[in-house]
């Protein structure tokens, strides 16, 4: 296996305001396969194209916001050694004991200088509802909603993105295909464990611990139009889109579950290897960065935060 | 046989705006001024969650839907204060923009960042 260590992202746990509005948004609409409600009223989903047992997490809270962003580690060993090196560099981690989340094994936990809780764990159980994998079809059963195939990646908001970047690139191995560097410092980073475009954004931003989004991935820009339809019959709150970034190249939809936090349904994006090296855009054209055909930042990208 | 009443719409005005919106009983006081094209008051979410539409109702009775803590604290929600995107008005309402910015949210709350919360 030339992948090692870490893997790709694992667990997001999002906090909503109301559980039922929310269990519709992401299973009816989304169209995540709901797995569990477990007693202490976290409830766990996962995408129809997902193996293992849950992806999201979603906890009833009386505040919006993502509790934290989980990658996964091909192996025990793995995660032992990035422990070792990210107590190295400075930063507590805390153990979240097996079963914290059901099916989960241990975790380790830290919160990294932009403020938030970013945990690592090798183990958990493959779904019982996952994709075939025997002579399999595209799907078992036809895909729901907006028919997202995964949870895929986040963008999150916070200070200090150049300590981010180090921990990122030097602790835990990701590397980084595209930045945004201003006169007065970098603005954005997007970075990879993988081959995905990213795995993990961030913007800069003055407040800690921010989401601004947890994405998900559809199969193709007709996929894109499907879920905007559905926006517009199920009225839910449509933010930008659809339209295309520049960076990453995705073809995308923002918009907002019922508690205000924002979603993306993301589809394409270019492939990135560890050796291609980063690309980088500047004041003058980051507005086509983000929205390739609009070609400015609206004020929302910048401020609107949970 | 007596007509039904109709249930006249509320007048929605917002501090230093000449302008008069209209929103219905059943409307979120901020869908009202977004599809009226107004500017005093911030669109973000729309769902109670990022607390950009934050306003102070200064006259008038409403019912509110469920709304981020981290902008609206109970004490606050007593006071008048509410996220224009949960605001539901039952009167004539008189309100005026309550926007706290990044360093004024950064200052009231942290955010939730262990499991073991609440």
């Amino acid at each position: 296996m030339s992948q090692e260590g870490l893997l790709r992202p694992g667990i997001a746990q999002l906090r909503v305001l109301d559980i039922d509005e929310a269990i519709t948004h992401y299973v009816d609409r989304i169209g995540l396969d709901f797995v569990s409600k477990e007693a202490d009223g976290r409830v766990y989903l996962k995408g129809y194209d997902e193996f293992h047992r849950h992806s999201v997490v979603l906890r009833e809270a009386d505040t919006a916001g993502i509790d934290l962003f989980a990658f996964k580690a091909d192996c025990q060993e793995s995660v032992d050694g990035f422990r070792k090196r990210i107590e190295e560099y400075g930063l507590e981690v805390e153990d979240v004991p097996a079963g914290e989340q059901p099916g989960v094994g241990p975790r380790i936990a830290f919160t990294i200088p932009s403020g938030h809780r970013i945990e690592l764990f090798a183990e958990m159980d493959l779904s019982d509802n996952g994709p075939e994998t025997s002579n399999p079809y595209t799907w078992k059963t036809e895909p729901r909603g907006m028919r997202a195939q995964r949870m895929d990646h986040c963008l999150l908001y916070g200070p200090n993105i150049d300590k981010v970047e180090e921990f990122f690139t030097k602790v835990l191995d990701f590397h980084l295909p595209e930045r945004v560097d201003l006169p007065d410092g970098t603005l954005a980073i997007w970075m990879t464990v993988s081959n995905k475009a990213h795995d993990i954004a961030f913007v800069k931003h003055d407040e800690p611990g921010k989401l601004h989004h947890l994405a998900f991935f559809l199969e193709d820009w007709n996929d894109i139009g499907h879920a905007a339809d559905l926006m517009a019959r199920y009225d839910i709150s449509r933010d930008v889109g659809p339209t295309r970034h520049g960076i990453t190249r995705g073809q995308t939809i923002y918009f907002f579950d019922p508690s205000g936090n924002r979603n993306e349904v993301f589809s394409g994006g270019y492939t990135a290897y560890k050796d291609h090296p980063t690309r980088v855009w500047d004041g003058n054209h980051v507005g086509r960065g983000i929205f390739y055909y609009e070609r400015q930042l609206n004020e929302a990208f910048l401020s609107v935060v949970t | 046989m007596q007509p039904v009443p109709t249930q006249r719409k509320c007048a929605i005005r917002i501090k230093g705006d000449p302008k008069l919106y209209v929103c219905g009983r059943d409307e979120k006081v901020l869908l009202a001024l977004e599809s009226a094209g107004q500017a005093a008051i911030n669109v973000g979410c729309r769902r109670g969650g990022c607390g950009v539409c934050r306003v102070r109702v200064i006259a008038g009775d409403y019912s509110t839907a469920k709304m981020s803590r981290a902008h609206v604290t109970e004490e606050e929600e007593a006071q008048g204060y509410a996220l224009a995107c949960r605001l539901i008005p039952a009167t004539d309402l008189e309100i005026e923009t309550a926007f706290l910015g990044r360093e004024a949210r950064r200052e009231r709350l942290q955010p939730a960042t262990s499991l073991e919360e609440e």
